[in-house]
């Protein structure tokens, strides 16, 4: 009935529209009318430039992060961390683009460059701890999350501001933002960032899929017993791919830091692009292409969303609810997987 | 009318995808020893398991002692008296015999366990099956023949009348194998019968009264075994004419490859397990290396490919010293290895096949330019390998998990032998395939041995060890107690050398 390739595709796509059709029961026992509210949800997503400019702003970080959970999954490895390796990517960019001045040419990439190198400190000491004493790497990230969320809000303070609650503004020679975008969306806070996205995104399935370095991450990630017998380093691996995870999540605060907001406020709770990242990552199917198109249904679902309360009453906490259905119906696509294996052998 | 304690009629069984059991007709007589003989993978375990309630099967019908049953689960088969002893023992390693014999049927008295009742039982089912168990022993102190026996007598103790018995001597040595033997004999003449799982030709021919031929889940039929030999049987089972002994030349050993001194090497727990080892492996001959598993073997392997830290002692590979060297290092000195475990060890079985033949040489040229993978050499190279070592899978682009533990093993020889090292280490390279995939690997052994490569085989297999060896070390307690030649010696003496109770003096020829 199916091929492999068009099985794996039909998956995420089932369970995306049985989490549709969940919320859609939701919000009609609740009393709304379910084809108003995604109406709403659409319009809110591609309704006009402004809301098309804000959802790729939303989608650009999604897809940073999530391939920063895919790549170190393919390795074996469940980064958590991304979260705070996100804050950390953030504080570094705003740091160098505001403290510094420099033409544009070093100066955005020097910025960006610091965020990547940030996060991908945060991902290395997991790596390092998992690889020499064989601490799990998911407690680890956890903790570095709640180090980085902290000690985030200490620079902030203390160090990129004069005691405010917000840093300094990034110079523009470090900004990604762009006034020529901003008229083409109705002054959406869209910027360039969404191309390095993308780019990052090639680059992850270049390293996986074409190069030897990819062949023993993967390797390492099926199987470290026999990655050892034949000869690769395993430590190296999980150290390396959590450092490569790390700076795809740093490069989504850089992300934040220089084109979204182009500073950073103190945060009292998570900025959740991390979090969100993981949903991401597995809704794409740990791969590079499946993560930028499930990047792309969050940052709609997330911005659509913001219209529904608006254009079709429906309460945003309603709103919450069916998001988080359409994830629970992702995270088991088990279900549909088994449901779909027994179609597939009956037809035989 | 027979007098048939068990009857398993037409039996039909389905997985998904496949046909476990097709038609399969099994009746054993009252008393009798009754074979069940097939290939790897042909459904006789799945057959006892739908007997042993474990399984139901789609079609057929379950008679005991004349009267029809359904078994649905394993506590019916005890009441109906059917024991099974598995091939891995379920044993609590820190009690002892009695109390892993009542373990689950205690008897009580009052609410406090009866254990002097329950030992006193137990003396007495071993003497009269002449079992000879110490019932106070702890399970971790007594051997592993000694395991078994106690889990023959948690059978008997339910009140078992009929025995399966899944593979009993592929964890015993020689002397061990005739003792269980004798008890089976002995539990016949006392009613009991006995369901033999096995694939091992001469032990049925030895102790069995009748056989039954499985073969890809279809019963081939059922022979006495008195009115048929080794041959007939193995025919049956493979499908084709097999033929035993393999065909070598003497060997002309050359200089020495692989030389090793005073190692020592310990395991997980710290144990030291390879203690002050000398050995040595020349150019164009296949030593073996007997012993009963967990004498040191694994550890010695480990330590020679590099997996294992070497505490103490020297290896030298031709001239050149790789003690304590990287696993890479070493393969790229000129070992290969099959390991002994290939879905943990030999292959990544998600990987394709195609890449699983790269697994060592992914990084070198021409599979790799500056860190790029040539996809397009890696498969032509992989369809090479598996036309030459006739890998049977439908593309090389195919999962390694998808194909068969025989062809799995025939890829991964392929890949090894292919690299044309000077060292070929196989360790356990037949393990668990049968008789057309075991002829293939020995005569690939000794292709490379003629060719000038020096072999070395483990195996805890004795056959196998005298068949293809030039040269046996015998393995005990952490040393190599004995260096004969195969065709000097027979299975007893190797036993009793395996057992370290006869020493020999050592001495490197």
């Amino acid at each position: 009935m199916f091929s492999n390739r068009l099985f794996n595709l039909l998956v995420p796509i089932i369970s995306v529209l049985l989490g549709l059709l969940a919320g859609a029961i939701i919000m009609f026992s609740f009393g709304y009318n379910p084809v108003e509210g995604y109406i709403a949800l659409w319009n809110g997503a591609f309704g006009n430039s402004y809301f098309f400019g804000e959802t790729i702003r939303q989608v650009t970080p999604y897809i940073l992060t999530g391939l920063a959970v895919a790549f170190a999954f393919r390795s074996g490895l469940f980064n958590i961390g991304a979260e705070g390796q996100v804050i950390v990517g953030w504080v570094a960019a705003v740091w160098v683009g505001s403290s510094i001045e420099a033409p544009m040419f070093i100066h955005l990439p020097l910025a960006i460059l610091a965020a990547a190198f940030a996060g991908a400190l945060w991902g290395f000491l997991p790596g390092l701890l998992k690889a020499v004493k064989g601490v799990h790497e998911v407690i680890i990230t956890i903790m570095m999350n709640y180090i980085a969320l902290h000690v985030s809000n200490y620079m902030i303070r203390n160090v990129i501001s004069d005691g405010g609650d917000t840093s300094n503004r990034v110079a523009d020679t470090a900004s990604l933002a762009s006034n020529w975008i901003m008229e083409m969306t109705s002054y959406s806070r869209m910027h360039y960032g969404i191309i390095l996205a993308i780019i990052m995104a090639v680059v992850m399935w270049f390293i996986l899929e074409k190069t030897s370095s990819g062949y023993e991450f993967k390797a390492v990630g099926f199987n470290p017993h026999a990655s050892k017998y034949a000869g690769m380093n395993v430590k190296k691996n999980i150290i390396l791919s959590m450092v490569i995870s790390g700076a795809f999540a740093g490069l989504a605060g850089a992300m934040e830091g220089l084109g979204t907001f182009g500073y950073m406020p103190s945060h009292s709770a998570f900025t959740n692009l991390g979090f969100d990242g993981i949903a991401v990552a597995l809704l794409g199917g740990n791969t590079a292409f499946g993560t930028v198109i499930a990047a792309f249904l969050f940052g709609i679902l997330k911005i659509g969303a913001l219209n529904m309360p608006t254009s079709a009453g429906v309460p945003s906490e309603l709103v919450e609810i069916v998001i988080a259905l359409i994830i629970f119906f992702v995270a088991s696509s088990y279900i549909i997987r088994w449901v779909l294996l027994r179609l597939r052998k009956e037809e035989k | 009318m027979e007098n048939y304690v068990i009857e398993m009629l037409r039996i039909r069984k389905e997985f998904p995808g496949i046909v476990a059991n097709n038609n399969i007709n099994l009746q054993v007589k009252h008393g009798e020893i009754h074979a069940l003989l097939g290939e790897n993978g042909a459904g006789k375990s799945t057959l006892m398991n739908v007997l042993f309630g474990l399984y139901q099967p789609e079609q057929g019908e379950i008679r005991v002692k004349g009267d029809t049953v359904k078994i649905t689960d394993p506590n019916i088969a005890n009441e109906l008296g059917i024991g099974m002893v598995h091939q891995h023992f379920m044993l609590v390693d820190t009690f002892t015999v009695t109390q892993n014999i009542i373990l689950g049927s205690e008897p009580k008295n009052g609410i406090v366990v009866d254990t002097k009742r329950a030992e006193k039982e137990i003396i007495e089912l071993s003497k009269k099956y002449g079992l000879d168990v110490d019932p106070k022993a702890k399970i971790r102190d007594i051997s592993v023949g000694m395991q078994q026996r106690v889990e023959i007598l948690k059978t008997l103790y339910r009140g078992a009348d009929v025995l399966i018995l899944d593979e009993p001597t592929a964890v015993l040595t020689p002397q061990e194998i005739k003792e269980l033997m004798k008890i089976l004999r002995s539990l016949t003449q006392e009613g009991i019968s006995i369901i033999l799982i096995t694939h091992k030709l001469k032990e049925i021919m030895e102790v069995c009264d009748r056989c039954t031929v499985i073969r890809k889940g279809e019963g081939i039929g059922t022979v006495d075994v008195k009115e048929s030999n080794p041959n007939e049987l193995a025919s049956l089972m493979v499908g084709r004419e097999i033929s035993f002994k393999t065909e070598k030349t003497p060997a002309q050993p050359k200089d020495e490859v692989l030389k090793v001194e005073a190692l020592e090497v310990k395991d997980i727990r710290n144990a030291l397990m390879v203690k002050g080892l000398n050995l040595s492996v020349k150019a164009g001959e296949i030593v073996g290396i007997a012993g009963i598993d967990g004498n040191g073997q694994t550890e010695l392997i480990e330590a020679l490919t590099g997996l294992r830290k070497i505490e103490n002692g020297k290896i030298n590979l031709s001239g050149k010293d790789i003690t304590n060297l990287s696993p890479r290092k070493i393969t790229e000195s000129g070992v290969a290895h099959i390991p002994q475990d290939r879905h943990k060890f030999g292959l990544v079985l998600d990987y394709a096949i195609g890449e699983n033949m790269v697994l060592q040489s992914y990084y070198q040229k021409p599979f790799s330019n500056m860190g790029i993978l040539s996809f397009k050499e890696i498969y032509n190279y992989a369809n090479r390998l598996i036309e030459e070592y006739d890998v049977r899978t439908p593309s090389p682009y195919t999962k390694a998990k998808a194909l068969s533990g025989g062809n799995q093993q025939k890829a991964i020889i392929a890949r090894e032998v292919d690299r044309s090292p000077d060292l070929l280490i196989a360790a356990q390279p037949t393990r668990g395939l049968d008789v057309g995939a075991i002829e293939f690997i020995h005569k690939k052994l000794i292709e490379e041995r003629d060719k000038g490569k020096a072999v070395l085989l483990l195996s805890f297999e004795l056959d196998e060890i005298l068949n293809v060896s030039d040269r046996i070390a015998v393995m005990f307690d952490g040393n190599i107690v004995a260096n004969v030649k195969p065709e000097e010696t027979n299975e007893q003496e190797l036993g009793l050398l395996m057992a370290g109770s006869k020493k020999q003096k050592v001495g490197e020829q």
